[in-house]
């Protein structure tokens, strides 16, 4: 049972990281319908800055605060310079440019921060393991990941929901130009939201680095995943990101922890232990692809 | 105006490709192939450093030949990989080939090399099951190991310390299981349990951890190279495994990781075939040197690439630079009569090497940098378990 | 030969054409300079190609933004691979074998993925591509995820693969036929549903066309010029794995078609050319400037490719003047 528990709560850390680097995405796909491939480039970016800053001050949380203003910054800059080019355009021409970026962020890192790639160490004051039961440890940096990933959710829906930045933010998912013809200072808004993306990007990046490491492309494999996420919420939904990444959250922890002993239960252990693997790795996108054929805009998309 | 500029445009760019290489005939030239850009690149980085030392070492020269270096870079991918070095053996027209990191990118690139290229490779760290046996190739040979010696080595040391039982972690690809079904060649205790994860994409092991906590084994065993064994010792210390169940490792502890896994990695046990500290003249001389240079350790990646370098100048050197008879050069490698880092190695009839393995532990040196020293050998003259399907020609 | 005088009047015909007979002759030219190299650079960028009209029939015409082609690729060299390794070496099997797996695979995930649009539509048929690529490094077998060495196709008294210079010439003439085959399916009246229904769609199933189907076969031509090019790469280097259909090759095929120009029917070949010869000439004209500076050719390459996106609209094809249609 305290097995069970724990491995829900893995599941649900997971779930909120993902949710933090989805959220942007889904955010800057569904307003200004831009396919972003850098995104993940931008989760890098905030490692980087975070490793950077947490040198300078000595601070954890100090680095962690200033790398978010850092990473606003750069998201503002990315789309003055490049994204705002592209809202217009096909998703093609958006997937061309942005992938012109990945390879532009990757290199720029490797050649300021070198190859070697970088670490982060767990805040001392979160170095150790906190009893979420009695007698069932958990480790606190983990706990503390699902703190802080449950309050920007909270704020995020807060921030949508009930302020006009948010109003704003759902006019423009469900229909562009009519906020453009109310008069909205709709450059601004572009890249406040854009910014804002970058922020949240950002921070998942440099709340995994402790628990991964901070290294050139670790945006890029995660950003799959990220994708997968927000179409499986339906784009532009932020309650469809956030429920889809508790979904795939869920679905990778059983795929790891329960999947191989299930498997043995009825074929040999090493065929299981081969079998398991392969699947939990297809898992998601097996679900994606059922997903869609079932709900062709996903679960919370629009219907056209 | 655009047109001509297009023509124009094409036309330079064939003549350029067409005009002949200049090429210095007098030169030994050595194709090197790695991984210089994207997240491996540090590897590579390790082995261009000590490729270059060993060129420094012999002062630029064999046989009074000047040394000629061509570094490629496989970016991690095999096609890549097999494209540079199909253009070394038919563009440079390289003496030898040398280098390649991954199993796949030198599967990829062997027969362009070996067979349609006639041209030497000297492997400087895959050691694909594949290539020791079946695929085995007379102008192949290796300075590295083959994938499963290392796990097996570390499989010895463990039945001799006495460790009852071992949960086996590592990636899900052809070297991971290469690796840990080598360590259960050799380890005769109970196998707790064993995982493997996603790869490449992985940056969670909870659910693998939180596994192991329940089991309880006597030991953890991981193959993470590279970024992966940062990110398992971050998490394996976060959860407190640390304290209970001890970790022995192969490749997932090294002087390119270090610097990051940092205090974290004191006393984990591990399994090489060369360590920085192994007491003989040359070893002492590169450790040295690459230090002062470089101002970090180099790693086994260095230190193969370094003995690949070195053999090459043995070959180059029995036959006063006379590169003409490929038969002669193979003969004269495969007496490896040459100071190796490891203390000198004899190859085996596959051309791989067959050399002891040490049991190595992270620790602190006297400057306060994290490193690993020897502590034990785990196996004397270890040959791989594939030699003998390999019938060579 | 008419179409051909009239082709050279446009600044168009006459790169295309300049570009088609140097492709023809290149082996003879390789062989007088004594640049095997170029060969081998060469038949890599027609088999990309091939790949890369394959894409564009769905992509260009059809509007149709596949991000798994790559599959294709990988369906079509594993099957001549895993029959290669099975002691199946004769090119009349394999090869037909090869397509008909990949028909039948675009086939059934054409029919649900159709169901979706737009990114929708991109992001499902990765899901399905990543299915077939983690299914791949799972074949133990075969060599799992370090890929297999095997031997070429035979197709006894008629071609000898191990020929450099042939095996370039069967995928040039290949090349050729798959573009004429192209170009007459898109002149044809399945190509202007298929065009059509890009621009509108809703008006095409208003005016009676079955629209899904068209594009069901579109999507399954293909998948089988798609398998055509994986044939020929596991033949070209003798060796498979899972790395030939990774994601990262699906987004080069589609930067290869939009470098080009989309729905342009040489635009796939201009696009091959150009991403080879940015890929083999950048780095080196970097460490000219600077020694060391190659390795940091994607610094270039990236923003280059923004500057594509942004500023060069249409491609390469479009630097070429307008087109006629």
């Amino acid at each position: 049972m305290d097995y069970l528990l724990i491995q829900v709560l893995n599941g649900v850390q997971l779930g909120l990281l993902m949710f933090l680097l989805a959220a942007g995405l889904t955010l800057t796909f569904g307003i200004m319908d831009l396919v972003n491939l850098a995104h993940g480039s931008l989760y890098m970016m905030g490692a980087y800055f975070a490793w950077t800053l947490i040198g300078w001050t000595n601070s954890f949380v100090l680095g962690a605060l200033l790398a978010l203003p850092a990473c606003f910054l750069l998201g503002v800059i990315v789309e003055i310079v490049v994204a705002r080019r592209l809202y217009a355009r096909d998703h093609l021409d958006q997937v061309l440019a942005t992938f012109g970026l990945i390879l532009f962020f990757n290199e720029l890192v490797r050649a300021i921060w070198g190859p070697e790639g970088r670490s982060i160490a767990v805040p001392a004051f979160l170095n150790r393991t906190v009893n979420i039961l009695p007698g069932v440890p958990y480790p606190a940096y983990r706990f503390a990941l699902i703190v802080v990933g449950t309050i920007v959710a909270i704020l995020l829906a807060w921030l949508v929901a009930r302020t006009r930045v948010g109003m704003l933010i759902r006019a423009g998912a469900s229909n562009r130009r009519m906020i453009a013809a109310l008069g909205v200072n709709i450059e601004l808004l572009f890249s406040l939201v854009f910014g804002l993306g970058a922020v949240f990007a950002g921070l998942a990046g440099l709340m995994a680095a402790p628990i991964a490491s901070v290294k050139i492309g670790m945006g890029d494999d995660i950003l799959i995943v990220a994708f997968v996420i927000i179409v499986i919420g339906g784009i532009g939904s932020i309650k469809g990101a956030f429920v889809a990444a508790m979904v795939v959250g869920q679905i990778d922890i059983v795929g790891r922890a329960f999947l191989p002993d299930f498997l043995k239960t009825f074929m040999g252990a090493a065929s299981a232990s081969a079998a398991a693997p392969a699947i939990s790795q297809v898992l998601i996108y097996i679900v994606m692809a059922a997903v869609l054929v079932w709900r062709p805009t996903g679960l919370f998309g629009q219907r056209t | 105006m655009k047109r001509t500029l297009l023509a124009a445009a094409t036309i330079a760019a064939i003549l350029g490709f067409a005009l002949p290489s200049v090429q210095a005939q007098q030169s030994v030239k050595i194709g090197f192939v790695s991984t210089f850009s994207g997240s491996q690149a540090a590897i590579g980085e390790d082995m261009r450093r000590s490729v270059d030392l060993a060129v420094e070492h012999l002062g630029g020269k064999m046989a009074g030949k000047p040394i000629q270096i061509v570094y490629e870079d496989d970016q991690f991918k095999p096609d890549v990989g097999k494209q540079k070095s199909e253009k070394l053996v038919q563009q440079d027209k390289v003496n030898f080939v040398s280098g390649y990191i991954w199993s796949n990118v030198l599967l990829a690139s062997l027969k362009t090399v070996v067979d349609e290229g006639d041209t030497i490779l000297v492997g400087a760290n895959a050691g694909p099951s594949q290539i020791a046996g079946e695929l085995c190739n007379k102008n192949f040979f290796s300075t590295s190991w083959q994938n499963d010696q290392t796990p097996m080595a570390m499989g010895e040391y463990l039945n001799k310390k006495g460790v009852k039982s071992l949960y086996l972690m590592g990636p899900n690809y052809a070297a991971g299981k290469d690796m840990l079904a080598g360590v259960q060649r050799t380890y005769k205790g109970k196998i707790a349990g064993e995982d493997f994860t996603k790869w490449p994409d992985q940056l969670d092991f909870s659910a693998e951890l939180a596994k192991i906590a329940q089991v309880k084994p006597a030991g953890i065993f991981i193959f993470y190279p590279g970024a992966h064994g940062v990110q398992f010792l971050k998490q394996y210390v976060q959860a407190g495994l640390n304290k209970t169940i001890p970790l022995y490792q192969v490749f997932s502890i090294d002087a390119i990781t270090l610097p990051q896994q940092g205090e974290l990695a004191l006393g984990t046990l591990g399994a090489q075939e060369w360590v920085n500290d192994l007491p003989n003249e040359q070893n002492k001389r590169y450790v040295a040197d690459f230090k002062k240079k470089y101002g970090v350790y180099p790693s086994y990646y260095g230190a193969q690439s370094y003995d690949a370098i070195m053999l090459i100048d043995s070959a180059v050197e029995a036959l006063k630079g006379d590169l003409s008879d490929k038969a002669k050069i193979r003969a004269e490698l495969m007496k490896a009569n040459f100071k190796s880092l490891r203390g000198g190695f004899k190859f085996n009839t596959n051309h791989f090497p067959i050399q002891n393995f040490y049991i190595q532990e992270a620790v602190k040196d006297a400057e306060g940098k994290m490193t690993v020293k020897t502590i034990a050998t785990a196996i004397t003259d270890g040959k791989d378990s594939y030699y003998q399907k390999c019938a060579m020609k | 030969m008419a179409g051909l005088l009239s082709a050279l009047r446009t600044p168009r015909g006459i790169v295309t054409v300049f570009l088609l007979l140097v492709l023809a002759v290149l082996p003879l030219l390789t062989q007088a300079f004594d640049q095997r190299y170029l060969l081998s650079v060469s038949t890599r960028i027609v088999i990309w190609s091939i790949a890369a009209v394959s894409l564009n029939v769905i992509l260009g015409y059809g509007g149709l933004v596949s991000f798994g082609h790559a599959a294709f690729l990988g369906i079509g060299g594993y099957a001549v691979g895993i029959l290669s390794a099975e002691g199946f070496e004769s090119g009349w099997l394999q090869w037909p074998v090869a397509i008909l797996v990949a028909v039948v695979w675009a086939t059934l995930i054409g029919a649900l993925s159709l169901r979706t649009r737009g990114v929708y539509f991109i992001m499902i048929t990765l899901a399905f591509a990543q299915l077939v690529y983690y299914l791949s490094s799972g074949l133990a077998a075969y060599g799992g995820d370090d890929g297999l060495n095997i031997s070429r196709s035979r197709f006894p008294g008629l071609i000898d693969l191990r020929d450099k210079a042939a095996f370039y010439w069967l995928c040039f003439v290949l090349l050729c036929g798959t573009l004429w085959f192209c170009s007459r399916l898109v002149h044809s009246r399945f190509g202007y549903v298929l065009r059509g229904a890009k621009s509108n769609e809703l008006r095409m199933t208003a005016l009676g066309f079955p629209v899904f189907r068209y594009r069901l076969v579109a999507f399954a031509l293909a998948g089988a010029f798609g398998a055509l090019a994986g044939i020929l790469l596991a033949n070209d280097g003798a060796y498979i794995s899972p790395a030939m259909m990774s994601w990262v090759k699906s987004g080069d095929l589609i930067v290869i078609v939009v470098l080009g120009g989309i729905g342009a029917l040489f635009g796939p070949l201009y696009g091959a050319v150009a991403f080879f010869v940015v890929e083999e000439f950048l780095p080196p004209l970097l460490d000219l400037l600077h020694r060391g500076w190659g390795e940091y050719w994607q610094i270039v390459f990236g923003p280059l490719l923004v500057m594509i996106a942004l500023y060069a609209r249409g491609g390469i094809d479009s630097l070429l003047g307008r087109r006629r249609d």
